[in-house]
């Protein structure tokens, strides 16, 4: 009997049969295609169900004269909100007021944070005894301490970048202080034998090995900055309207097209600046920080 | 009072080591590495091998006992190449420059020259992951050379290299050995690696740790690579083996 013979009679045989290789679509700019189509079918096809949701509620689930109230169907807010330049306009002139709060806000917020952090990096009383304060000021709600900051900042726009400032601080000091830490301790021996200054030791090894965490801090801040700006405008409704002042506007005056397009616009705005600071952050540390540092050792 | 003897580069006089948890990791070690010679200490893993550079180094200070050393300018080369990720091998050899306050065309100069001593002059803007972990450990070599120091501490530096490119980096550095004129001490597991790079090897015991014994290693520099395997680098070899299971026992 020959070896094929045997192996032919044997049932439980198990085969690893070869597949052939994919030789993987041609050029560079292909294959970013493909990846890019990868990318995007899903998020539109997440976004058709969304829709058709939407709409299903809007004409199964409800009766006309509650449809308009409730869930006005898509096409009628692209209509009469986002097609007509006179509902539409407000919007956006409240939309660059956000931005300008909430980016006022981050950049302050990012600063202070990160100088916050730096301080208390440099001896373990500071941080023992400031950081506690930093995690109170991020459990306080703070609905509880605007009216606070209303009465003695007035409603506008400096009481709502001070908002997003509270808001959007926190996660910039954590992260910041992380870090900091992260230092590796092999590194720091090394400045240690060559005399370091504690300048030098900070600048030249503390801060650059923090760039990644300072970074995650700055994305998560630029969402919470976002939200600060938009529960500022709810408060402080002295000058501009801001959109979280439409959205009040819009809601009791029942327009409901209009609010769910002021609600479309800020979320777009959030999901815009995350991406911009995702982007921002590759951009930054992407060609040395991998997150789990791979190393191969042959090569 | 200082008690350095003729000649000495580092010298250990009755030395130990207890950590704050109470443990003893080396207890009474006397040691001298003279002048311009090569000193490596083979012992099993925790015996404090690692513990003796950190105190000649003055990164920690004995319990007891004390270590002269002949010259300030030391260099450490450590376990993992620990090389700043966000710098480029260039910059990395450079940070020794910048941190002594060298000028800008001071510190890029020798940089630039110790790199090509390790022979990656090619490789001066890649940044450490880019490179092989056999090329990392050299730049991590060219940042020790980069001060010219007159006394070289090593600790494991190639433990984590595989088994090619860890012959090679030896035969690099004794390559270096013969021209340079420092003195080391250099830790290590490996018997082999140790009777190769040596003038003298010394076995050490179990924790807490003792000095064992002592070979003379008596080949010239420079030292062919096909030296690992003859009779008498075995014969050496084996004595030293012989100490560390001794020792072990």
């Amino acid at each position: 009997m020959s070896a094929n013979q045997i192996l032919e009679r044997d049932a439980s045989i198990i085969r690893r049969t070869a597949v052939p290789a994919r030789n993987n679509a041609g050029s560079p700019a292909r294959r970013r295609l493909r990846a890019m189509l990868g990318t995007i079918v899903p998020l539109a096809a997440a976004l058709l169900g969304l829709l058709g949701t939407w709409l299903l509620v809007s004409y199964v689930l409800l009766n006309p004269d509650r449809r308009e109230i409730l869930v006005p169907p898509p096409q009628e807010v692209l209509t009469t909100s986002f097609l007509d330049w006179s509902h539409v306009q407000p919007m956006l002139k409240a939309l660059l007021l956000d931005i300008e709060v909430s980016m006022t806000g981050l950049v302050i917020a990012s600063a202070l944070g990160v100088l916050a952090a730096t301080v208390m990096s440099l001896a373990g009383w500071l941080e023992r005894s400031l950081y506690p304060y930093a995690v109170v000021l991020q459990t306080v709600p703070i609905l509880a301490i605007v009216p606070l900051i209303g009465l003695w900042f007035q409603y506008g726009f400096n009481a709502r970048v001070i908002v997003v400032v509270i808001i959007a601080i926190f996660p910039m000091i954590a992260n910041t202080l992380f870090g900091i830490h992260s230092a590796d301790r092999g590194a720091h021996d090394l400045f240690t034998l060559n005399r370091a200054s504690r300048w030098q030791r900070l600048v030249k090894l503390q801060l650059p090995a923090a760039l990644p965490s300072i970074f995650a801090g700055l994305r998560i801040s630029s969402g919470l900055s976002v939200i600060g700006a938009i529960v500022g405008d709810f408060f402080f409704t002295q000058g501009q309207p801001g959109l979280g002042t439409l959205l009040n506007t819009y809601l009791l005056r029942v327009q409901s097209p209009d609010l769910f397009a002021a609600i479309i616009l800020s979320s777009l705005f959030g999901i815009v600046v995350f991406a911009v600071f995702t982007f921002l952050s590759k951009l930054a540390v992407g060609s040395w920080y991998t997150g789990a540092q791979s190393r191969s050792d042959d090569r | 009072m200082s008690v350095l003897t003729d000649r000495a580069a580092v010298q250990f006089t009755g030395v130990a080591k207890q950590f704050d948890t109470g443990t003893v990791a080396l207890a009474d070690v006397d040691l001298s590495v003279g002048a311009g010679e090569f000193v490596s200490v083979v012992g099993p893993s925790g015996c404090g091998k690692s513990t003796l550079l950190r105190l000649a180094s003055g990164l920690s200070r004995p319990t007891a006992g004390e270590i002269a050393l002949r010259s300030d300018r030391i260099a450490y080369v450590f376990q993992d190449p620990t090389l700043l990720p966000w710098r480029s091998a260039l910059a990395n050899v450079e940070l020794v420059g910048e941190l002594h306050r060298l000028s800008k065309a001071d510190r890029r100069d020798k940089a630039r020259a110790a790199l090509a001593t390790v022979g990656l002059s090619e490789f001066e803007n890649q940044l450490p992951a880019q490179l092989s972990g056999g090329m990392r450990m050299r730049v991590s070599l060219a940042r020790a050379l980069v001060l010219e120091p007159d006394i070289f501490f090593f600790d494991e530096p190639f433990g984590a290299l595989d088994e090619i490119t860890r012959l090679r980096m030896q035969e690099e550095l004794q390559r270096l050995l013969h021209t340079a004129t420092f003195s080391a001490l250099f830790i290590t597991h490996s018997v082999s690696e140790a009777v190769y790079l040596s003038n003298r090897v010394v076995v050490m015991s179990a924790r807490p740790g003792r000095i064992l014994h002592e070979v003379a290693i008596p080949f010239d520099y420079p030292r062919p690579a096909e030296l690992r395997y003859q009779a008498e680098f075995g014969q050496l070899a084996g004595e030293v083996s012989a100490a560390l299971l001794e020792g072990h026992a």
